[in-house]
């Protein structure tokens, strides 16, 4: 007993002498040599097409490790599989947390699967940082402080999209065609955040649901109100049908469309090259089978990375683009971390990121948080259909958030 | 008569196993514990209508979403405490269960199977439509909370929720497979067993098919419901993408590696479908689909009549009147 006691005392004197590696050594998830980061993908299931994500992050990992890690730590990287299921991401986020004690969590992806342990996360304050999915309700630092999407969110868009409808028409009137549910949802609110009072007055709205034949009605419906602007949040097969609509029944509205439906393949083939001449749209990232990044100092660092770290990866899939960006915006908040990766101190540096460049986003594009903006890519770049391809055109514009 | 000290015994060293991990387990093990006794229950509601009454069903998952959302619903719209939603998730899923026995009598075998899918398959859809997207919250889904555990237990046992969870967890499953199991060994069991091996006959000997088979689907439908409702409130989250088809052939495997026709296979059959699946992730990464499989096939191959038949193999050969 005397000597446990003993033993105690002087252990706590050792420990109280040292306050630095007394920190280190309670942060969960980091000893002296490792910090310990946990993820949940689809590895498994109808989606497990994002997998390539997490093989992305794991590679940007390792290469961070072959070059001596940061803060004199190496970083290991934990995966696990929920098959897209919300209750395995509860699952499998506990066993993150409670078993495996990571320090953090980062990238998991999906909705519906983050929205399960979006409060468990929240509760028990860890840090659940840059979620590979573009729904809005991320970006809540008074309600969730602990969480933070990475992507420009569909509400951002709409909001880019009406601040240049006010610059170039101060006087249009918009017609805003959005689908019946949470995606489309979006879309309104981003109008009405940069209309605010206006957006009666100047707004006309028709909705379709995601199981109507088509959506012919609303546009016709649409064009009855006289306006010249028409924005766009409908899936693919409905954004083809508007495209071809509008032109055929003569509307020429200055026309914008989510970039969620401007595959060239899937809808504007579809809807009629020609038909779709004018349309805009936007995006964040680069396109690498775009000619103009051929020689571009950002996209050769990925290509380099992606030779000697993912030699098998598929160079065409943008997902690879995407994983880039938010790894490195990961690594970012990791060093601003100096030698303290506590939780609060990780979530303090993802809140203050000074506005930086990524390889793989457009140039212009910043990667940026503040303590009360979690919108961590607010801007976008607008571009147009030529006829044969997306032409980007314009200033970065940003989102009202 | 004799047999009556032993099993007297067997139900104490059982009730031990199931305690013991309340103070034996960790947070996150003690969840996932939870979660496999949910799934246990889920696949003791399959076993009653697809092995006990041979009619094969694809569809659990639909009863086992009907359940987590009417709980959900309640608790959160209503504000309902959870275990008054527990008889309501149960009658709801039984009527349903009883409305999707009546093709069923029409329909057998791998048209039945069809029918209950389709039902799989429109659920989780149903649930996001508009039209009732104000009591289920759409695709967003609705989040609710863990019961806390009352002050008079917290004060003679400290229980945390998670402990609290698996405890309320264990006591309705429990009470399920002991209704489940007199069910089975009464007179209703054997003319479910004997409209399984013989409906002529059973129809000769004077039974009511038509009610066994649709008795069978609600009770079997009730049972898993209240297995939903367990999972909704263990997960504190039900959103529709929760209960996709997958889920319906997770239970279906369950019974099929527990054993066809068997309470305790049950059991088993929801501990493998919980666990399995992250033993096969540990081993390979890159292809956890396929371990699992693997693993599937190589049960089916060491154990062809479920894990129960084993269990019965064992015994029979221990048994002193061993055959």
């Amino acid at each position: 007993m005397t000597i446990s006691r003993r033993l105690l005392l002087a252990g706590s004197a050792g420990a109280l002498a040292a306050p630095n590696i007394a920190a280190a050594q309670e942060a969960p998830g980091v000893t002296a040599t490792e910090i310990h980061i946990g993820s949940t993908n689809a590895l498994s299931g109808p989606v497990s097409s994002y997998s390539v994500i997490s093989r992305c992050l794991e590679a940007m990992f390792k290469r961070l490790n072959d070059a001596g890690g940061v803060g004199g730590r190496r970083v290991k990287f934990t995966v696990y599989d929920d098959a897209y299921q919300p209750p395995r991401t509860l699952e499998q986020t506990r066993r993150l947390v409670e078993r495996d004690r990571v320090a953090f969590l980062f990238n998991q992806l999906g909705t519906p699967t983050n929205s399960a342990v979006h409060r468990y996360v929240n509760q028990r304050s860890v840090p659940h940082l840059f979620l590979a999915t573009g729904a809005d309700k991320w970006a809540n630092p008074r309600e969730f402080p602990w969480t933070m999407g990475w992507q420009p969110s569909y509400r951002v868009e709409a909001q880019i999209y009406t601040k240049y409808v006010l610059e170039q028409r101060p006087n249009a009137k918009i017609a805003l065609l959005y689908q019946n549910d949470d995606f489309g949802r979006d879309y309104l609110h981003g109008v009405q955040d940069v209309l605010k009072d206006r957006f009666r007055s100047m707004v006309v709205t028709a909705t379709n649901e995601a199981t109507d034949p088509t959506i012919d009605s609303q546009i016709v419906q649409l064009q009855a109100t006289g306006a010249d602007v028409l924005i766009c949040g409908v899936v693919p097969r409905f954004a083809a049908q508007a495209i071809r609509r509008v032109h055929d029944i003569g509307w020429r509205p200055m026309m914008f469309m989510t970039n969620v439906s401007v595959s060239v393949g899937v809808v504007m083939q579809p809807a009629g090259v020609e038909k779709g001449v004018g349309l805009i749209t936007s995006d964040y990232r680069k396109d690498q089978s775009d000619p103009a990044w051929a020689q571009d100092a950002g996209m050769n660092e990925w290509r380099d990375f992606m030779r000697r770290y993912v030699p098998d990866g598929d160079l065409g899939d943008n997902n690879y683009t995407y994983g880039y960006g938010a790894g490195t915006t990961m690594i970012q908040v990791l060093r601003q971390c100096g030698n303290d990766f506590s939780r609060e101190n990780v979530m303090n540096q993802a809140r203050n990121i000074k506005p930086m460049d990524v390889a793989t986003l457009l140039p212009g594009i910043k990667v940026q948080t503040q303590p009360d903006n979690y919108n961590v890519i607010r801007q976008m770049q607008l571009q147009r259909w030529n006829g044969q391809s997306w032409e980007r055109f314009g200033n970065v514009i940003e989102g009202a958030g | 008569m004799n047999a009556s000290p032993a099993r007297f015994l067997l139900v104490v060293v059982g009730l031990a196993a199931a305690l013991a991990p309340l103070w034996a387990l960790e947070s996150f093990h003690l969840f996932q514990l939870t979660l496999a006794v949910i799934m246990s229950l889920a696949v003791l509601g399959l076993n009653i209508v697809t092995g006990y009454n041979g009619q094969i069903s694809l569809g659990h998952g639909a009863f086992f979403a009907i359940g987590a959302y009417v709980t959900s619903i309640l608790m959160v719209q209503a504000d309902w405490s959870f275990y008054a939603t527990l008889p309501f998730a149960a009658a709801i899923c039984g009527m349903v269960g009883y409305a999707v026995g009546l093709p069923a009598l029409r329909l057998g075998g791998l048209y039945l199977a069809l029918v209950t899918f389709s039902l799989a398959v429109a659920v989780p859809q149903l649930l996001k439509h508009k039209a009732l997207e104000a009591w289920t919250g759409g695709v967003q889904g609705l989040f609710l909370m863990k019961p806390d555990p009352p002050r008079w237990l917290t004060s003679l046992l400290p229980l945390n929720a998670d402990q609290y969870m698996y405890l309320n967890v264990l006591i309705v499953s429990g009470i399920c497979f002991l209704l489940a199991w007199n069910l089975i060994r009464g007179r209703i069991g054997r003319a479910l067993m004997a409209t399984r091996d013989h409906p002529t006959a059973a129809e000769a000997m004077g039974m009511d098919i038509a009610a066994l088979k649709t008795g069978a689907f609600a009770v079997s439908a009730m049972i898993t419901g209240v297995a939903g409702a367990l999972s909704a409130v263990a997960v504190e989250f039900v959103a529709p993408d929760s209960f996709t088809f997958l889920l319906s052939i997770t239970f279906f495997v369950g019974m099929v590696v527990g054993g066809v026709a068997s309470i305790l296979g049950s059991i088993f059959g929801g501990l493998f479908v919980l666990f399995v699946p992250n033993i096969a992730e540990s081993i390979s990464r890159a292809a956890p689909g396929v371990i699992y499989g693997m693993i599937l096939i190589v049960f089916l191959f060491v154990l062809p009549e479920g894990f129960a038949g084993l269990v019965r193999r064992i015994l029979a050969r221990l048994s002193p009147r061993g055959n």
